[in-house]
């Protein structure tokens, strides 16, 4: 009879990321290692130089879409709700609701549960599958979000303030800022579904990105490269482009621009300010602090890892519903998506200021 | 109450000037009169609630979030009304929390996600809470007429049926300050913009006005009358005087003008009237109209003439008048206490008579008026803060030139040190609002000027957006090490803009989130000569000194930074100027405390000051 696996042997942090030491891989290693298993396509969770890689259909498309096809040495895919044993360790994958493609992984063994969840949001996405919650022994969550002051509006609310903003400047470009996978093509659909049915001009950073979606089935509507339309298909055109790019040379080609955000970031003014943007828009692919409680709570779980972002906050939280809850301190997660060239800076401008956390 | 948070909301992100009026004029357009008046009344800063204090706000929040929880949110958000807005609880339901985490919102509200979306959390509470049309009127009426006792819960009712703009909002309109960059003269100027009026036909009836200005509207929108106004003490618009050039001053004949000299204080005008009743009435206005009788109440007690006079608002001590950074440290400040006014006494220095009596002398030249305010001035009480300011004899431009160059032995006396150019005026110049060209010029000292090397730079807002137009740039200390001495976003060329821009790209060495450091060693770097007005001393910064609206005057490709200039240098020029307190007040009113609301509140003062 063998003795009930303690969740360390199956599951804990390192430098490189969470390893299994039962089943001797990682999930979203930040380096490369022999075995990875990969939550979702975000540059911070995927990254190329693996040996073997196991993840969603859709994530290992958008790793090969970003990183050349020989991004890892061996790749597996796995679809939502599917089990495979990694060196006698059940891991199953299951719809995590932050981009398309976008899964929690549980890992098992001698009756000993953990979810990793990577980056989640409950609610309804056009875009991606639901999350579900999962029962589990121990939940590892992230905590972008964690702080009572992030409760996330409706969506189709902000894309109203946008609608409403086309109205008001009809003669002005409106650039929104949005991360080239999953938040471009999410504010695309909230668009077509508030009716805006111009054709929408993209920064060349995620015309790949989004022609995958299209083809994964998501009807985004007619878009087209911002560099080849014609200087009358500007004035209130919607423009979707990396944040990084909203201040960057490339923006300059637009007169008289009403720079928008889409971000849960956005909830803070200081942080909308700091970006120089105009019309925020709090649209974020992330669990607010209202859906992390929720989301724990209902897996059900008696321990809660927490990842990155505000830990605190979350931590202190858990203590109080009675959970056993700890900080990981994984570093790697939530920095940035480096994936435009000159991505923001991090760093603090000042005492006052807050720390740059994850642009999303 | 949540279109006018709508409003603010946008307004605090706007940050292009006509962007502002179109974002205000088009609320006005689609509110109704109570609504936009009392948004008018916010705009303009005419409201004040005594009882709501940042202490009861504190107090009703600490009543509903675990303290720890506040200070971490606090801590983050840095503001306090923001943070209890996004953080004040949903008023509790009939239905506890789900333990299930349902899909909650309706998400692209096709048809085909509305019949996913589960009743019951289908919108974010916000919206989905009932009294959202609860009317900015009732919030002000419910606001000024509650006492201290009934406030506490007043208050919490409102957040509770508030969304988050709209608790925001709230918060900001009770703790008086909106701080969202928009002035009285820009809610006016939106108000003009909704017919065919201009700014300056508000400001001749505002002062008459209350809210919520259902009058004001109609005639604007051109279905009322002139509004009446009984206002004896009106504010009415200010000349304005260009810059003169080198060549405007060929073009200019010397015998057809008149000179004074340029104080360096702020434009104020003072209008008393008496009635007949022998009742006074005394009003003191900011060159935009705001009215600031307030601030100065040992001044307005002091004067005692009738009609209305234009002037400098200075600070005299034993008759002598003070330089602007000792004027600053009465400016801004929220209360008056009585030590402030015994420091800083208030004094007008008297320039022009717009109405002389009850007599509305603005169309008589500039000779005339002149006349009749100096026979003011001498049957003025001599101890009453209000002197006249003297005219400076000269018969040719050179002789100006030597008045202007050292004002001291010209007549200024010791008053020199508060005299920043001369003025011009046309002898037969008639008194018009605005600023005309030609009857009025400013003849500004030369600036004092510094070679200081670029340290950081930030993007711009507005048409800058992209570029790197803030600058921080520093001098050498003793230790042959750059310490910053101010900031500067303007004076350039927009070719020059886009030399420094693509100099910071190419030469960053570190990034703090918005702010570019470049690089600075003694063989690398970018040397900027910076023009400013003056110099105090400051303990915000790490130098120890602080200037005077600094602008770049020109690059210099040309010069090593090793050959820019030394803080010595700026600290012998702080002792010429006689020592002067900290300028630290100037950025007192930021929210947050942070650095980046200070060019701000140093833009403001610059306004005002530009006046004469």
């Amino acid at each position: 009879m063998r003795s009930a696996m303690r969740p360390e042997d199956l599951l804990r942090p390192t430098p490189r990321g969470l390893y299994s030491p039962a089943g001797d891989f990682f999930i979203d290693p930040v380096r490369p290692v022999p075995r990875a298993l990969i939550t979702h396509g975000h540059s911070d969770h995927a990254r190329a130089g693996h040996g073997a890689v196991l993840a969603t259909r859709q994530t290992l498309d958008i790793m090969a879409i970003r990183y050349g096809a020989d991004f890892a040495g061996d790749t597996q895919a796995i679809a939502y709700g599917e089990s495979v044993e990694v060196n006698g360790v059940k891991a199953s994958f299951f719809p995590a609701g932050h981009i398309l493609g976008s899964a929690q992984i549980r890992v098992e063994k001698n009756g000993c549960r953990i979810v990793a969840s990577g980056d989640y949001k409950p609610g309804i996405d056009p875009t991606c599958v639901p999350f579900e919650p999962i029962g589990c022994d121990v939940f590892i969550s992230e905590a972008t979000f964690g702080l009572p002051v992030f409760r996330h509006p409706d969506p189709a609310g902000e894309i109203g303030k946008l609608v409403a903003s086309l109205q008001l400047f009809p003669e002005r470009t409106h650039i929104i800022g949005a991360y080239a996978l999953g938040k471009a093509q999410r504010v695309i659909a909230l668009l077509r579904a508030a009716g805006h049915d111009r054709p929408i001009l993209l920064h060349g950073a995620m015309e790949r990105l989004t022609a995958y979606y299209e083809s994964e089935g998501i009807a985004l509507g007619p878009v087209k490269l911002a560099r080849e339309a014609t200087p009358d298909e500007l004035p209130g055109a919607v423009v979707i482009a990396p944040p990084s790019s909203l201040a960057e040379v490339w923006s300059r080609r637009f007169a008289d621009p009403v720079t928008a955000f889409a971000s849960g970031w956005m909830r803070i003014r200081a942080r909308a300010r700091q970006h120089g943007v105009e019309l925020p828009l709090v649209i974020s692919d992330h669990a607010d602090w209202d859906d992390l409680q929720h989301a724990i709570l209902a897996t059900g779980c008696g321990e809660l890892w927490v990842t990155h972002g505000q830990e605190d906050a979350l931590v202190h939280w858990a203590g109080q519903a009675g959970l056993t809850a700890r900080p990981l301190h994984l570093v790697g997660y939530g920095e940035e998506e480096a994936e435009s060239g000159d991505a923001p800076a991090t760093g603090k401008a000042s005492g006052d200021a807050p720390a740059e956390g994850k642009p999303s | 109450m949540n279109r006018f948070a709508a409003l603010i909301d946008r307004l605090a992100y706007e940050p292009r000037r006509n962007g502002k009026i179109r974002l205000i004029a088009d609320y006005f357009r689609h509110v109704p009169d109570l609504d936009r008046g009392w948004a008018l009344a916010a705009l303009t800063g005419a409201l004040s609630f005594r009882n709501a204090k940042p202490g009861l706000i504190r107090q009703l929040i600490a009543e509903r979030t675990d303290p720890v929880l506040f200070a971490l949110s606090y801590d983050y958000v840095g503001d306090l009304s923001e943070t209890v807005a996004l953080m004040w609880p949903a008023p509790a339901r009939p239905e506890g929390p789900s333990p299930q985490p349902s899909p909650r919102r309706g998400e692209g509200a096709g048809p085909a996600s509305k019949a996913l979306s589960p009743p019951g959390r289908g919108l974010g509470e916000g919206e989905a809470r009932p009294d959202l049309g609860i009317p900015l009127s009732d919030v002000i009426h419910t606001l000024t007429h509650m006492g201290r006792t009934e406030l506490p819960a007043v208050l919490a009712g409102l957040l509770d049926r508030l969304d988050e703009t709209g608790r925001w909002a709230l918060l900001k309109l009770i703790t008086g300050s909106l701080r969202i960059g928009v002035s009285a003269r820009l809610a006016k100027t939106a108000v003009a913009a909704l017919g065919a009026l201009t700014p300056d036909d508000i400001e001749l009836v505002w002062p008459g006005l209350t809210p919520p200005y259902a009058e004001l509207f109609a005639w604007a929108e051109g279905h009322g009358e002139r509004p009446q106004t009984e206002n004896p003490t009106p504010f009415r618009p200010v000349m304005l005087a260009h810059p003169l050039e080198a060549a405007d001053r060929e073009s200019l004949d010397p015998r057809d003008f008149r000179a004074e000299w340029k104080w360096d204080g702020i434009r104020i005008q003072a209008a008393r009237a008496v009635d007949a009743d022998g009742r006074s009435t005394t009003r003191l206005y900011s060159r935009t109209g705001e009215d600031i009788s307030g601030a100065f109440p040992d001044l307005a007690e002091a004067l005692a003439f009738e009609g209305a006079v234009d002037g400098e608002l200075l600070i005299l001590r034993q008759e002598r008048v003070q330089s602007f950074n000792v004027l600053q440290q009465r400016l801004n400040r929220k209360a008056v206490s009585a030590k402030l006014i015994t420091e800083f006494p208030a004094h007008i220095r008297a320039y022009d008579l717009l109405v002389d009596g009850t007599e509305d002398v603005r169309a008589l030249p500039f000779d005339a008026r002149r006349a009749r305010l100096e026979a003011l001035i001498a049957t003025h009480p001599t101890d009453a803060r209000l002197d006249l300011s003297p005219l400076v004899p000269f018969a040719t431009w050179e002789e100006l030139t030597a008045a202007r160059a050292d004002p001291a032995t010209h007549g200024a006396g010791p008053d020199a040190d508060a005299v920043e150019g001369v003025m011009l005026k046309r002898a037969d110049s008639l008194y018009l609002p605005g600023r005309p060209k030609g009857p009025w010029w400013k003849w500004k000292r030369d600036p004092h000027s510094v070679d200081a090397v670029l340290m950081y730079a930030q993007r711009g807002h507005g048409k800058r957006s992209s570029y790197y137009s803030d600058y921080t740039f520093g001098v050498w200390t003793g230790d042959g090490e750059l310490v910053p001495v101010g900031k500067a976003y303007f004076g350039f060329t927009d070719a020059e803009l886009i030399e420094i821009d693509r100099f910071v790209r190419r030469n960053t060495v570190n990034r703090f989130g918005p702010v570019r450091e470049v690089v600075h060693a003694r063989d690398e770097g970018l040397v900027l000569e910076v023009a400013f007005e003056g110099l105090a001393r400051s303990t915000r910064h790490r130098s120890g000194v602080a200037m005077r609206f600094p602008r770049i005057a020109r690059l210099r490709w040309d010069k090593p930074p090793a050959e820019a200039d030394t803080l010595a240098t700026l600290e012998a020029l702080l002792r010429t100027q006689g020592e002067v307190a900290a300028d630290d007040d100037a950025g007192a009113e930021s929210d947050g405390g942070g650095t980046a609301a200070r060019p701000a509140s140093r833009r403001a003062a610059r306004r005002d000051r530009e006046a004469s």
